[in-house]
Formats: structure tokens, C-alpha cells, sequence
């Protein structure tokens, strides 16, 4: 026993979806776990440390499985960690099966597969107590003793057979004893092979189990008959889907404000305790104003996954999807991706993250692709900005202000482009039949609080820490890109000088200065790299009606769709603090004239420009997680890619049409 | 034609009707799928309801709920004469 003390024994956890594989996982580990994914792939890999008692392992919780036949991603890669084929994954010195009481034939069939890997196995089967209220009758003697390995009851809330199982298993792992059940080998065939198993587990479950017949305790059965319901159904589906919609794009605004506040008051702190200079503008607008870019999204993303998490806990996600699967797959996806695509109205971000509970890879990849078109809660001040300045006080019918038409038309267009491009990537890049719809309705639960707080906040973390490095990155080029190269001084030294002046003496900071400030601070923006890409894109945008400050704001605006506000305030010298419901921005816009003298903007300009923002991909955050969730550059280079040809297309048409008809 | 009209499959029970499978036709993941899942000749099956559009379908087999599409359901002939 002491010369395996020091070897650090792995532990495999396998079980169905549902089964309560999470629950213990946790009861099991506490927060000793780490959770990351498989190398090159998106299977998420979850690893605990548990202590047996004497011995010490690492528990792999291998992702929810229904079988071992490499049908799927996670099959494939549960499957190699069994066999010991995964590098960097050393093979398991057992296998714990976990196996839902209340669904035990199903549940074994997973067991019966893993006995033919010559691993010791053990069954944990959970939800006992419930199985036992259902006045079910169960000898679990007498089923370890037909499926030859020992089967313990378990429940992570009383930690009932916690112990004895880390027993167990220690056994199993110094003695190696394989299961008793060997397969016999000469089934020929998947379907053959499929008979056998469920021969085996049939006459294991006969010996064991004495069910009770009545159907007075299949209580989801009765709920499904409102929460399924033809019409109360999708009614409450409304309800609930409102309630998360509200959630992320109402209640998250305060946090998020707080947040920007915060990142905006330790941005002042900084620059007030550095002497001015590159490094006081690098640390204040690049690093400082990008990790809050970053952070000012985890309200959103803790909401969102809260209620993911107790929706797909208690079973609803699963009915959400049964209800919308006909309409889903009518564009040809997955009834699962409802629930993503509505999040993206608020952020593209949680919604992309969200996908992960579509199994299918090309579901999955054409849920993320179209995700970013619903039109997220950064364009509304565009969409403001831009109504506010040239279509406020018009109606149409005397009535229906042209605002809210407009409003409506922006959300409108994103949601058709949306749907047509699902259903042409289904045809061409991500061909595949209709998903198939093979999924369980697991009974209605009651989520356990711990379970869905620990599933919010590692996806959070995740978020942060793959997706904040990215942004961060590209939110420092951005600055360098404005900042550099510095205007010389000599181009505007009045004005420079002027600013200096206006430092308060008393407290050496910049005190009304801002209005003088902004001068320079143009200056600068038109002669940086940004400024000179703007006008190299010149060309390229004008037959949209763009001129080259609008270029620059487009760009900046890459870092987040919102810049282009302050952009617009910094290009046109009403300094960067204006917002998109200013007076004097609204009219240094409406008098804004190009290069040439001619006006810049007019209504035309306005609606080619929010039609533009409702399909071009421009915020680094959703590239960087569609990095992240697909795993492919090519893939988000191809995203960045089509949604920005057709932004330019669509606002083409928009432009050039709308001057055809005689606007201007 | 995909379907003899002689037999009966489990897309044409009725709400509440419960009857046993005698095969699963059709190859590939999907049926692979469906039999993994439990639905394999001999099995019991029983008729839940259908989804507000008519499609997916809601079934009981060994002990649990499973929902499948029209389609997939087509290709699991059950015993009985026509059930219509």
C-alpha cells in the first residue's frame, strides 16, 4: 500500500447526461478542479483532486456519455482516455460508472460497454432516493452480483456512500481486478453487439429490481402537460425566454455601468499618480481601458450562464428545444439554438459561449457564425446617434415615429440575414442532413444551487482568461494605431501650449481643459496610423458615402461597436466624453463637411451607416471567443470575412440605391 | 416509396398507445443512435405526444422520455396492424 502512496492514482468518471455525473464530480472534488479543454478540440477536460483516504487521485470527469462508439467528439475522446490513446492523459486506473436509479437500463448501457475495457470498474448510482420514493424496489446486491462489480449507492447532498465508494476504489485499484463480465466476442456486428448489451443488462435489471407499475408518480409527465402544451407551452417559453432577454440586456446595465465607472475612476487614479507621457496613455488607454473593455462583459456572462445553468438543470433547456425544434430546423438547425441566438440580442459574447450545449459540431458552427447578426446591445448607441441626428420628430402615418421604424427595420434585417445565411452555410460550407433530434427528456429536477453557481462562474473565468487576453492585445494595437506616430508639436503649438497652461496649478491636473485639449487630440487621431488608414480606406468607402473620418471611426470601432460615438466626438473636436444623445455631437455631425466642402452626412449616409453596423463584424471580443469556441482561425477569419463583405454589400445597395430613388 | 403500407411505425401511434418495436430499419448514426438508446426489437415503446408544430415526437421507452423526429421515428416498425 505505501509504494503506491506516492504515485497519484487517475480516476475516471463516466456516466449518461443527467445522470448526476456533475453533482458528484463536485460532491467528490470540493473546488480542488481544474477545468480546460482537450488539446485541439473544444471537449471541455475537467480534472479534481480526490482524496481516497490514504491514497490520492486525479478524477477525470469525462464528458456526459450515452455510448462509447466514437459516434460523436466527446465519445471519441472519452473513448482514447479509456484505451490510454490521449496524450497527456494517463489511462485510468478505474472507471467510475455513474447510474441513474430511475433510468437504469439506459444508464447501464454505458456500464456495459465500459466492463469490455478490462478496467476495474465501479457503479455509483445516484438518485436512489428518489427511486426509492417512487416505491421502486431495488436489491443492490443482487445487481452487483449480476453485473460482476461493486455497485454503491451514492448522494452528493448527504455525501451518502461517499466513503465507502473512495474505498472501493482504492481496493480496486491495488488489487486491478477486472470486471467479471467479459464480452463474449462473438457478436458480429455494431447491432449485434448492441442486442447483447441490452440482453445482459435486461436480465441483470429482471433479477434485481421490482418496479412499481403505477403511473401516479411520473410527475414531470404531468408538468409536461402544461410546460409542452400547444399553446401554454410555448406561451411560458415567451415568458421565460423574456425573463433571460430582460435579464442580460436590462439588469446587467447597472453592474456594467459600475464597472466602466470603476475601470474610468482607477484610470483617472493612475494618471493623476504618472507623470504624463507615453507610459501614464499606455497604461490609461490601452491597458486599463481594455481590461475593463474585457471585464465590463461578466455581468452579462454570470447572468446568462445562471440561467442557463438552472434551465438546463432542471430539465427545461431540453423542452425549450423539443417545443422550437420545428422552426429551428426549418433553416436547417438545432432546436438548441434558440436559446443562443435570443442571448445575442443582448452580447454576441455569452451567446456564442452558449452554443456548447449544441452537440453537433456543424450546428454548432453555423449557431456561432449567424450569432453575431441579432443586433446586441453595443449598437444601440449607433442606432441612437444616428436616428437622433437626422430622423427625430418624423412619423410615419401621422403616428408611428420613423425612429422606431427604423429601430425595428435594423433588428429585422439582422435576423433575416441571420436566418438566409444559416440556410445557405447548411447547403454549402457546413452540409449535413437536418440535425437528427435523438434526445432524452430527463425528468424535471431541482437544480442544486451549488452545481449551477460552480458551472456560471468557470465559464466566466474562462471567458476572462482566454478571451481577455486577446482583447486586451488587440485593444493595446488599437491605441498604438491612434497614438502613433505623435503629431509634432510644432504642427499646433498654440494650441499645445494653451493646454499646458490650462493645467491646474494647484493640483497639477488638467482642469477645464478638456475643450482646448481636444484640439491636439484630433490633430493627433488625423495624422496617426488610424488616421492614415482611414484615408487609404477612402477609397474603398466613399461609394458608400463614407469620407475618411468615417473610415477612422469605423476602425476604431473594431474594438467595440459603441467606440464609434467617442470616435466620432474626438474626430469632430466636441471632446471624447460626449455621448450619443449630444446636442453638440448631433450637429457637428448634421454640419460635418468632407475634405472638399460638401456636407458628409445626410439621412442617407445615417441609414447606410446603421445598416453597416447591423452586419459587419466589428468587435474584437466576439472574434477573440469564436477563436476560442471554435478553435479554428480559419473559421473566424472566414466569419470576420463574410459578415464584413456583406456589410459593405448591403450598404452598397442601401447607398446607391437610395441615390438612385433621388435621395441624397 | 420509403414506407410499405402494410406496416405499421411508432409516427403513426396515437397519444397514450403503447406497442412493441419488431425493427429498426435505416443505417447510419442516427439509427445507430436511436438503438443505443434503447429503442431495439422487443422493446416496449408508448406514445407521449407530439410537439405544438407535430414534430418532434415525445416517446417512453424503458422507463424514460426520449424525443425524435417524424422521420427517425418512420424507420421503427412496431407490431399490430394499421394503427390509424
Amino acid at each position: 500500500m505505501k509504494d503506491t502512496a506516492t504515485k497519484l492514482l487517475t480516476i475516471a468518471l463516466a456516466g449518461n447526461p443527467n445522470a448526476g455525473k456533475t453533482t458528484l464530480f463536485n460532491s467528490l472534488t470540493g473546488l480542488n478542479q481544474k477545468v480546460a479543454n482537450y488539446p485541439g478540440v473544444t471537449v471541455e477536460r475537467k480534472e479534481g483532486f480526490w482524496d481516497l483516504g490514504g491514497e490520492s487521485a486525479t478524477l477525470i470527469d469525462l464528458p456526459g456519455l450515452y455510448s462509447l462508439d466514437a459516434t460523436s467528439l466527446d465519445e471519441e475522446i472519452a473513448q482514447k482516455i479509456i484505451t490510454g490513446d490521449l496524450d497527456g492523459v494517463p489511462k485510468p486506473d478505474v472507471i467510475v460508472s455513474v447510474v441513474d436509479a430511475t433510468n437504469l437500463e439506459r444508464n447501464l448501457y454505458l456500464t456495459a460497454q465500459l466492463l469490455e475495457y478490462g478496467i476495474p470498474v465501479v457503479v455509483a448510482l445516484t438518485m436512489i432516493d428518489v427511486f426509492e420514493k417512487q416505491k421502486h424496489q431495488i436489491d443492490i446486491d443482487k445487481l452487483s452480483e449480476c453485473l460482476g462489480v461493486p455497485v454503491v449507492p451514492v448522494n452528493a447532498k448527504s455525501d451518502r456512500g461517499k466513503d465507502e465508494l473512495a474505498e472501493i476504489v482504492r481496493e480496486l485499484a491495488i488489487t486491478r481486478r477486472p470486471a467479471r463480465y467479459q464480452w463474449n466476442g462473438d457478436a458480429d456486428g455494431d447491432n449485434a453487439k448492441i442486442f447483447s448489451r441490452y440482453n445482459f443488462i435486461s436480465g441483470a435489471v429482471q433479477e434485481s429490481v421490482r418496479h412499481n407499475d403505477k403511473r401516479e408518480h411520473r410527475l414531470s409527465e404531468r408538468i409536461d402537460r402544461v410546460l409542452t402544451h400547444k399553446v401554454f407551452g410555448l406561451a411560458i417559453l415567451v415568458l421565460v425566454l423574456l425573463t433571460v432577454f430582460q435579464a442580460i440586456f436590462s439588469w446587467a446595465t447597472l453592474p456594467m455601468d459600475l464597472l466602466e465607472q470603476g475601470f474610468g475612476a482607477i484610470g483617472d487614479g493612475v494618471r493623476a499618480a504618472l507623470p504624463e507621457g507615453i507610459l501614464a496613455d499606455l497604461i490609461v488607454d490601452g491597458i486599463i481601458a481594455g481590461v475593463g473593455g474585457v471585464l465590463v462583459f461578466l455581468p452579462q456572462i454570470l447572468l446568462l450562464f445562471l440561467f442557463i445553468s438552472i434551465l438546463e438543470d432542471t430539465g427545461y433547456l431540453a423542452r425549450a428545444a423539443f417545443l422550437l425544434d420545428k422552426l429551428m430546423s426549418r433553416v436547417g438547425l438545432h432546436g438548441k439554438a434558440f436559446l443562443p441566438l435570443m442571448s445575442s440580442f443582448a452580447c454576441a459574447i455569452p451567446g456564442i459561449m452558449a452554443t456548447r450545449t449544441i452537440e453537433n459540431r456543424r450546428d454548432r458552427f453555423t449557431t456561432i457564425l449567424i450569432a453575431p447578426f441579432m443586433s446586441c446591445s453595443a449598437r444601440l448607441p449607433v442606432y441612437t446617434l444616428m436616428i437622433g441626428a437626422f430622423f427625430t420628430g418624423q412619423t410615419v402615418f401621422g403616428f408611428v415615429s420613423v425612429g422606431a421604424v427604423l429601430m425595428l427595420a435594423m433588428y429585422t434585417l439582422g435576423i433575416v440575414v441571420a436566418l438566409i445565411v444559416a440556410f445557405v452555410l447548411k447547403r454549402t460550407l457546413l452540409k449535413a442532413p437536418p440535425p437528427p433530434f435523438i434526445m432524452e427528456l430527463p425528468p424535471y429536477r431541482m437544480p442544486s444551487m451549488r452545481t449551477v453557481l460552480q458551472n456560471m462562474l468557470t465559464r466566466a473565468w474562462l471567458f476572462v482568461k482566454r478571451a481577455g487576453t486577446v482583447i486586451l492585445a488587440i485593444s493595446i494595437i488599437l491605441w498604438a494605431l491612434m497614438y502613433f506616430p505623435r503629431s509634432e508639436p510644432a504642427a499646433a503649438p498654440p494650441a499645445l501650449t494653451q493646454a499646458e497652461a490650462a493645467v491646474d496649478p494647484a493640483t497639477g491636473r488638467p482642469g477645464d481643459a478638456a475643450v482646448e485639449l481636444a484640439i491636439p487630440e484630433s490633430e493627433q487621431l488625423r495624422n496617426s496610423f488610424a488616421g492614415k488608414l482611414g484615408h487609404a480606406i477612402e477609397p474603398v468607402i466613399s461609394p458608400l458615402g463614407f469620407d475618411w473620418k468615417i473610415g477612422v471611426a469605423l476602425i476604431a470601432s473594431f474594438a467595440a461597436r459603441e467606440v464609434l460615438v467617442s470616435t466620432l466626438s474626438i474626430i469632430y473636436n466636441v471632446g471624447r466624453d460626449e455621448n450619443e444623445e449630444s446636442e453638440t455631437l448631433i450637429s457637428a455631425i448634421r454640419h460635418a463637411k468632407d475634405d472638399r466642402g460638401r456636407i458628409v452626412w445626410t439621412p442617407l449616409t445615417a441609414l447606410t451607416l446603421m445598416v453597416f453596423f447591423v452586419l459587419a463584424m466589428q468587435c474584437m471580443s466576439t472574434v477573440a471567443i469564436v477563436r476560442r469556441e471554435t478553435n479554428s482561425w480559419p473559421w473566424t477569419l472566414f466569419m470576420v470575412g463574410y459578415m464584413t463583405g456583406l456589410a459593405y454589400l448591403a450598404s452598397f445597395v442601401t447607398y446607391q440605391g437610395g441615390r438612385l430613388l433621388g435621395f441624397e | 416509396m420509403k414506407r410499405r403500407i402494410s406496416s405499421t411505425t411508432l409516427a403513426d401511434l396515437q397519444k397514450g398507445e403503447s406497442r412493441t418495436v419488431l425493427s429498426v430499419r435505416g443505417e447510419g448514426r442516427v439509427t445507430r443512435r436511436l438503438m443505443e438508446m434503447g429503442v431495439i426489437p422487443g422493446v416496449s415503446v408508448q406514445m407521449v405526444k407530439a410537439a405544438p408544430f407535430g414534430d418532434p415526437l415525445e416517446i417512453r421507452v424503458r422507463g424514460y422520455n426520449l424525443a425524435l423526429r417524424r422521420n427517425e421515428a418512420e424507420t421503427v416498425e412496431v407490431e399490430g396492424g394499421s394503427a390509424r
